[in-house]
């Protein structure tokens, strides 16, 4: 195997992990902060490529697809946290994990009624499309570049809003003790409102940029909602830092794996079981990562409850 | 207790009325079970328009039809099929997109007693040793093709084809029937995750393989994703693909991305017989929107049942079953016959995407395979 293609897929890694990011950031401060599991992450994802793809398709304009994307993923997060969340803060994992559950059908179903049942079409605008040239010799498409520089003002910018914001002090706060910051006169609703929004902001934005590259379908959350909750189980609930570095190796995983474990079995087994071996081996190597993690870290690599 | 045994008197009734009803008039009550939500939902909406079209143009009022969505998931097929064959007393089951859903289906169909037409899925086990008089395919057996994608690529010249297709039966089975007719080399061969969505990763080793050409397998928004993502890479290798990756549901998400890239299907909305002409006309006219391969098979499916219910009776089965098998109905196909198996004989054409008037869809630029049948032919003991 060449340096080159070993570069192109830590690249690739890179990029979905930076995209997992997105997605599980939200998640894991809505499960820090309020104790929640929210499934319906994912469907906020799907919204926010689905808002993406009419606006682009009404404007052609890609920039005001991505803005639109946030605006849409925020604003029905702040209303399901409205509407249904609050309600459930109080009740157990298992109550949460319903009624979110039913969410999904709703947000799919709802989609579907609005946006007919094929695919919509959201494509990488003409400035950002094609493949650039590396030093190494390395074509790598320009759209996954920007993927992986968005991904990391987003992630500096997490980390600055959490250490050095008000905002931010409130968040570890309620991730702390829930009941001690209301009690110093915090109003508890409206941070919940606004995390919850956060979340699905970066969630709505995640969707539109790997949206471009893939399909805008119905049920093109659920995947990405089980992979961010391999992260945040790696990373540890709660932690931005956890949901950086376990979107990243769960991203690097998934890309090298495939490539790598096909080879090792070919080493020894006959290619055609290799490779049937070495796929059905690579799809489960994120998981035994996860397994492998916990067993060493129970709470997670960054996880602050035991 | 007096209560009890009256009230079994409307059961008995109900038992034995179907069998009288089916005596005086020949009504046949048909169970459509197809994907009508979620992520494939596209598909089996496609096939119950087609159907659904041929049955209005019929206006055969003894057709009594059953819609339910399985969501595509098995279990859920299952519980339909027991629930239409038992409750809703059907004579004929249809519908069934996947393969996974039509394997868990099908068997107990037919042993049922009842008649099954595909109106998509082909599983090979369902052509070879699982075949079944009353199992009748509408649409291909599921390594057709991926065969004359196989013999296209040899037509054409590529001596060095990368092939790829998720991992899972359908996916194996493709790579297989590629194979078959395919007389170069293969410079690399990968099974990719179901469902996967991002192909970065076998892009970059499609690049380095040093391919003339790549035959990809991947249905659905799987196709979407990596058609867009290849046209983006700058990998610059011709690409063939089977049909399922360019019908006219998916054209539109992928855009431009798919222009000029060769598919293989056995229908198209330029083959010249009057039957396709009308039927596409028709299905734009109902619907406003151009008919897809699976909206073809949905239609052929629909007419071939109701050419059976013209010269025969479903009570008498071994009658109804010779006039299914005969398939004495006009195919937007043009030329239909099914062979030993009940799975047709038929041409398959190759394609190219093209854009017309602003939409994008497919042409037909050549045959792949003439009059191809199946290659389970002799597994089945029919």
């Amino acid at each position: 195997m060449s340096a080159v293609l070993l570069a192109e897929q830590i690249l690739n890694g890179l990029q979905s992990g930076m995209m997992l990011f997105l997605t599980a950031a939200g998640l894991t401060l809505v499960f820090g902060v309020m104790g929640l599991i929210n499934l319906a992450h994912g469907s906020l994802y799907m919204l926010g490529a689905f808002a993406a793809a009419a606006v682009a398709a009404l404007t052609g304009s890609f920039l005001l697809a991505l803005m639109a994307s946030i605006a849409a993923a925020a604003a029905a997060g702040a209303l399901v946290e409205m509407l249904v969340i609050r309600r459930l803060y109080k009740r157990d994992h298992l109550d949460q994990v319903l009624a979110t559950f039913a969410l999904i059908l709703i947000f799919s179903e709802g989609t579907r009624w609005m946006f007919g049942s094929f695919p919509l079409f959201l494509s990488i605008p003409d400035y950002l499309s094609g493949p650039v040239s590396l030093p190494g010799g390395i074509q790598y498409p320009l759209y996954r570049l920007v993927i992986i520089a968005i991904g990391m003002a987003i992630a500096i910018g997490l980390f600055w809003l959490i250490s050095h914001t008000r905002l931010g002090i409130r968040i570890r706060a309620g991730e702390s003790d829930r009941e001690m910051i209301g009690a110093l006169g915090i109003d508890i609703a409206r941070l919940y409102t606004v995390v919850f929004a956060l979340g699905a902001a970066l969630a709505g934005l995640a969707g539109a940029l790997v949206g471009a590259i893939q399909s805008v379908q119905v049920g093109m959350g659920e995947p990405v909602l089980i992979l961010a909750f391999v992260v945040i189980v790696i990373g540890g609930t709660g932690s931005i830092k956890g949901a950086l570095v376990g979107a990243l190796l769960v991203g690097l995983t998934d890309t090298l794996g495939p490539l790598f474990l096909p080879r090792f079995f070919g080493l020894f087994l006959e290619p055609a079981s290799a490779a049937s071996v070495g796929a059905s081996l690579a799809s489960m190597l994120i998981y035994i990562l996860m397994a492998g993690i916990l067993v060493l870290k129970p709470s997670g690599l960054y996880g602050a409850r035991a | 207790m007096k209560l009890n045994k009256l009230a079994i008197l409307p059961l008995l009734a109900a038992v034995a009325m179907p069998a009288l009803a089916e005596g005086d008039n020949g009504t046949v009550k048909v169970g459509m079970i197809t994907t009508l939500s979620g992520g494939g939902a596209g598909l089996g909406i496609d096939v119950r328009d087609g159907f659904l079209l041929a049955v209005q143009q019929a206006g055969n009022a003894n057709l009594e039809l059953v819609i339910e969505d399985d969501q595509r998931k098995p279990d859920i097929a299952v519980q339909l099929a027991d629930r239409m064959i038992q409750s809703d007393k059907v004579d004929v089951l249809t519908g069934i997109i996947w393969s996974n859903l039509a394997m868990a289906v099908v068997p107990s169909a037919v042993a049922q007693g009842k008649f099954y037409l595909s109106p998509n899925a082909g599983p090979s086990a369902l052509a070879g040793r699982g075949c079944d008089p009353n199992y009748f395919n509408v649409a291909w057996q599921n390594d057709n093709l991926h065969e004359a994608a196989g013999a296209y690529a040899s037509s054409a010249g590529y001596e060095n084809t990368f092939i790829l297709a998720p991992n899972y039966p359908a996916g194996v089975d493709a790579l297989t029937g590629f194979k078959r007719f395919y007389e170069g080399e293969l410079s690399g061969e990968l099974l990719t995750k179901l469902g996967q969505t991002d192909y970065a990763s076998e892009i970059a080793q499609i690049r380095a393989s040093g391919a003339d050409s790549v035959f990809f397998f991947l249905p659905g928004g799987m196709g979407i994703s990596f058609l867009k993502q290849y046209a983006d890479s700058g990998v610059d290798l011709p690409v063939v693909g089977p049909a399922f990756s360019f019908d006219q549901g998916i054209l539109q998400a992928v855009g431009a991305a798919a222009l000029g890239v060769v598919n293989t299907s056995q229908w198209n909305k330029d083959l010249d017989n009057a039957a396709n002409a009308a039927f596409v006309a028709s299905f734009q006219a109902e619907y406003g929107r151009l008919p897809s391969l699976y909206a073809s098979q949905g239609f052929d499916t629909a007419n071939l049942l109701l050419s059976a219910m013209a010269v025969a009776n479903i009570a008498d089965e071994d009658a109804f079953r010779d006039a299914l098998k005969a398939a004495n109905f006009d195919s937007v196909r043009g030329d239909f016959a099914f062979a030993g198996n009940n799975h047709p004989i038929q041409d398959i054409y190759v394609r190219e995407v093209i854009e017309e008037d602003g939409v994008f869809t497919n042409r037909i630029i050549g045959v792949a395979l003439e009059d191809r049948s199946n290659a389970y032919l002799d597994d089945c003991s029919m």
